[in-house]
């Protein structure tokens, strides 16, 4: 075992920061339950991705630079996304294609940088979690975590330790929610039709719960659904994990329903 | 061939209300991405395989000048020529001026790619010359006078009672009583009325999945044999080709062939895949008495040297377009021009300019499916963010979002202004929304609010409340 | 005409050399590229050829046949008639057959088979049945090899409605490109184009069972515009 726990800086991203807070407190939880100190860097915002995706790139570089300045003195960055993630892991090299000296300060962020859920089983080898939860979930894999990072069976490991829970896949469980960052506004019509099509994967396995890794894929798929009257609930993997659902009620449910069901 | 790309976003509103259209993309886009699936398992060397097809393309790539001019060089030893096109004028005059000379009234098509991009029909028929496409995909969409939709299924977006309905019309010597239910009469009634058009044609015009450097040869792929028939038995064969169809060998060409029908059909191999070197030799009994090779450039040139040269990879095999969610929504037509899918969002604008083409990188959510199914390993939604990017530099993204984007990426820089808006907004809507724990509507959201609810925040951001917490010795 | 192509290609050519951001490739390195065509080296064959020999006939057999081919066994020459006629009465189909102009063809014992009615030559529209050999045929796939030539005319592979194969045993390999080996040596000349050999036909068919369709709603049909039904005699000459 380790004698000195690594520091960890949980960069929590924009939408956790101003949506979710439970789900930072959540990652804390688990970073410590695995051994970590954490820590949250203060004047952390946004990765940049929005930016960076819409071809702002020079904004997108002056973010990257004060996002890799802010994170360096720690021994791992973790974020409870997928795809914030994979920007910093991923992409903030390719951001400073042009400028060696930034480029190496992004790779070497890059390397220290996880996903949650990934670290936790990957880096510190996490098997399993003390957690309840009553429910038959489905988890949607998102695009970046699954394919940019790899992240498919981490997620499965540790919530088949959760008890109460049982898991049931759903076909297509691969393909995109229709989220995009800001392709869900720019593109309505298409979005909509590719979160309705992942609505009916869902209600198709009869599941009450449905869980992921990235907030904007759930805040999509929360909305379809409820949009759609359907009574699923949805929530970020780590407040499973964690065993912090009694903390806060399901993505997009208010405290009314909260009170009543219990 | 003209574009409707700049209307892609009303396409695809038309598309995604089309109901035939929806039935048929329902029905084919699963089998296609099963079969890739079962094809890809049974072969543990595929990936292997797709690192090697990307270094082969890279090679030829970075000795494109070398290859081509090998190519050439071959073909003109085997007795064929080649016609060096820099654009699709010069193509569709070349094509037409060979056809005259032989006095061509008809002539026989092969499924080729290259001959949407020129609009070869249409300028062949202005030639008083009547093009017959024989691709059973391509015959259906020439009857019913509309473009492809696919790369490799050019009536994608097709039922059977499309094709019933054509035949009925178009096929006007036979019965109109006829009993037409099944494919595989239909399919029966095409090869008939084909058949003798093959036999009647002048010239047979093919496009090329690639062309051999070592052989001087051009290769097509088909189930159907189509391409054989029509480039067997004219007088005359035009291979259609782009400049980066070529690569050194025929052991390079089986790599890439290994890879082919896998992406794009789930075949292990297609049924047929001919090779063809120059006309007719003096004691063949059979073989046109003429080969011609169009050696289109067109805009491919000037990707060399850019972040879109990867693209020259592209064997066309449509496996993006096939796994691809936006595609599998809108289908084809929706792209507006002759290549869709996440290739045609990385192509197109590089063929016809960004300016025409600039919705189709934006359409997309970057899920990354193209590029991991992709046999090339082309970085598509990578070069999809680079059109962005130069979209944005040249000022052509909308100003509305435009603005958006500014307003956020000045608080994303300046973090007591984000903690202090962030606060202040999440407050607000957290406080909003505390009961219900979602909206309907919200002003300025209207892009989400249209089809989806829009959850409430809990209220006190993270930040916010992790700092509180911490004060008390809680965290 | 020709002037203004030539300078088409130059023109075509210098831009790629502009994008490369390099001139005409120096002698040695264009001498090197060279060299590489003239070698052509094999790049990855997947293992699943590489059998023991009965194994690898086996696995040919096997995939043609998944590809919707037939094949029958002949334990020599002389019963390649008889089995010709026995499949085509099977199916229903005239006894007209177009053999290929090819002695090994033509000199069976086709006078054995009376009401098989046998001509050699090209494949007219009229031709129902084509009679061909084989050059070789892949375990990999099922694939196989048709080159062109004055005593195997394409037509024959792709104008009737059924095509009749004599595939001899010795003539299965593994993988595409021993095929292609065996064109070079059989087929090789000294040649004036840049690599100085020349071995192509001016046609090979690459021939995987017969010809299909799934162009209406992606669904296979058999028959589009070759042949409906590809059946492979194959002639046991290889001693077990
Ligand atoms: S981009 Fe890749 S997947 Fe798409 S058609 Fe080209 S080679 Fe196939």
């Amino acid at each position: 075992m380790r004698h000195t726990p690594p520091r960890v800086a949980l960069f929590a991203t924009c939408l956790v920061d101003l949506y979710r807070p439970t789900v930072g407190f959540a990652a804390i939880k688990l970073l410590k339950e695995a051994g970590c100190t954490v820590v949250v860097p203060e004047g952390q915002t946004c990765c940049g991705q929005p930016a960076y995706n819409s071809g702002d790139k020079a904004d997108a570089q002056d973010i990257a630079r004060s996002v890799i300045a802010l994170l360096e003195p720690y021994d791992y960055v973790v974020v409870p996304s997928g795809s914030c993630g994979g920007m910093i892991r991923e992409q903030y090299a390719a951001l400073f294609a042009a400028d060696p000296e930034w480029k190496l300060r992004a790779e070497r962020l890059g390397a220290r940088t996880f996903e949650l859920v990934s670290f936790l089983v990957d880096v510190m080898g996490m098997t399993g979690v003390e957690a309840r939860y009553e429910g038959m979930a489905t988890y949607h894999d998102s695009c970046s975590g699954l394919r940019e990072l790899g992240i498919k069976g981490q997620p499965r490991a540790l919530l088949a330790t959760v008890a109460g829970l049982t898991l049931a896949e759903m076909e297509d469980a691969e393909v995109c929610c229709g989220f995009g960052g800001t392709f869900c506004v720019k593109y309505p019509d298409i979005s909509v039709r590719m979160v309705s099509d992942k609505v009916e994967r869902i209600r198709a396995t009869g599941a009450d719960t449905l869980l992921a890794g990235d907030l904007g894929c759930l805040l999509n798929m929360a909305g379809r659904l409820q949009r759609l009257g359907h009574t699923v609930r949805v929530r970020h993997v780590a407040e499973v994990l964690a065993g912090m659902t009694d903390a806060v009620p399901p993505i997009g449910e208010g405290q009314a329903r909260q009170g009543g069901a219990r | 061939m003209l574009t409707t790309s700049p209307a892609f976003k009303q396409n695809a509103t038309t598309a995604l209300a089309d109901a035939g259209l929806q039935k048929a993309l329902a029905n084919a886009k699963a089998g296609f991405m099963q079969k890739r699936a079962r094809a890809v398992a049974a072969l543990p060397e595929f990936e292997a395989l797709r690192d090697l097809g990307r270094d082969i393309k890279n090679h030829t790539i970075a000795h494109l000048d070398f290859y081509l001019d090998t190519y050439a060089r071959n073909v003109e030893a085997e007795g064929g020529k080649v016609h060096w096109c820099e654009t699709a004028d010069d193509a569709r005059r070349a094509v037409v001026e060979i056809c005259r000379s032989v006095g061509a009234r008809t002539v026989t098509k092969g499924k080729s790619m290259i001959g949407e991009e020129l609009g070869i029909n249409e300028h062949l028929e202005a030639a008083g010359i009547e093009p017959i496409e024989t691709d059973l995909g391509e015959y259906i969409i020439q009857l019913r006078k509309e473009p492809p939709s696919h790369i490799i299924a050019p009536a994608f977006h097709l039922n059977r009672e499309d094709w019933i309905e054509a035949f009925r019309e178009k096929h006007t010597e036979l019965a109109p009583g006829r009993v037409l239910d099944e494919r595989k009469t239909l399919i029966d009634e095409a090869r008939t009325i084909l058949r003798s058009r093959f036999l009647a044609a002048d010239v047979g015009i093919t496009g090329a999945n690639m062309l051999i450097a070592e052989t001087g040869s051009s290769v097509i792929v088909t189930n159907e044999g189509n391409g054989d028939l029509t480039q067997t038995l004219p007088k005359v064969h035009i291979v259609l080709a782009s400049i980066e169809k070529v690569v050194p060998t025929l052991e390079d060409a089986c790599t890439i062939l290994r890879l082919l029908a896998r992406s794009a059909t789930g075949q292990d191999f297609s049924t047929y895949t001919t090779f063809s070197t120059g006309p007719r030799r003096a004691p063949d009994l059979d073989g046109p008495a003429e080969y011609h090779v169009i050696l289109l450039d067109n805009g491919r040139t000037s990707m060399i040297g850019t972040e879109f040269q990867e693209m020259l990879r592209c064997i066309r095999c449509a496996a993006c377009m096939n796994h691809c969610p936006v595609y599998g929504a809108v289908g084809g037509h929706a792209y507006g021009w002759v290549y869709p899918g996440p290739m045609g969002s990385v192509l197109t604008p590089s063929l016809i300019g960004v300016d025409k083409a600039g919705h189709l990188p934006n359409a997309s959510t970057f899920c990354g499916k193209c590029e991991s199914v992709c046999p090339m390993k082309i970085p598509l939604p990578k070069m999809m963010r680079h059109w962005r990017e130069r979209e944005f530099e040249r000022h052509l993204s909308p100003s509305a979002a435009r603005f958006g984007l500014g307003v956020w990426a000045w608080f994303a820089r300046r973090p007591w202004a984000y903690r202090l808006a962030t606060r202040i907004g999440a407050g607000t809507l957290g406080f909003a929304g505390r009961k219900r724990g979602r909206f309907g509507s919200l002003p300025l959201a209207g892009g989400w609010t249209g089809g989806r609810d829009m959850p409430a925040p809990e209220g006190e951001t993270f930040q916010a409340r992790y700092a509180r917490l911490r004060k008390q010795g809680l965290v | 005409m020709a002037a203004l192509e030539q300078d088409a290609r130059g023109r075509m050519l210098g831009r790629i050399r502009r994008g490369l951001r390099r001139g005409e490739l120096p002698e040695s390195v264009a001498s090197g590229l060279v060299e590489r065509l003239k070698a052509h080296p094999r790049n990855l064959i997947p293992a699943r050829s590489k059998l023991p020999r009965a194994e690898q006939v086996a696995l040919w057999k096997a995939n043609i046949e998944k590809e919707y081919g037939t094949v029958a066994l002949a334990a020599s020459e002389a019963e390649i008639p008889g089995l010709v006629a026995d499949y085509l009465a099977s199916q229903n189909i005239p006894a007209v057959v177009r053999l290929a102009p090819d002695p090994s063809i033509t000199s069976l014992p086709w006078h054995d088979r009376p009401l098989l009615s046998v001509a050699a030559g090209r494949a007219e529209g009229t031709d129902v049945v084509s009679v061909t050999p084989c050059f070789a045929a892949v375990a990999e796939t099922g694939t196989m090899f048709f080159p062109s030539g004055p005593h195997h005319p394409t037509t024959l592979n792709i104008v009737p409605e059924t095509q009749v194969v004599v595939l001899r045993q010795s003539r299965i390999v593994g993988a595409y490109e021993e095929a292609w080996d065996m064109l070079r040596r059989e087929h090789g000349t000294v040649g004036d184009g840049p690599t100085g050999t020349r071995f192509m036909p001016r046609n090979v068919m690459l021939v995987t069972g017969p010809s299909r369709t799934a162009d209406i709603e992606q669904t296979i049909e058999l028959g589009a515009h070759g042949p409906r039904r590809v059946h492979v005699i194959l002639l046991q000459d290889e001693q077990p």
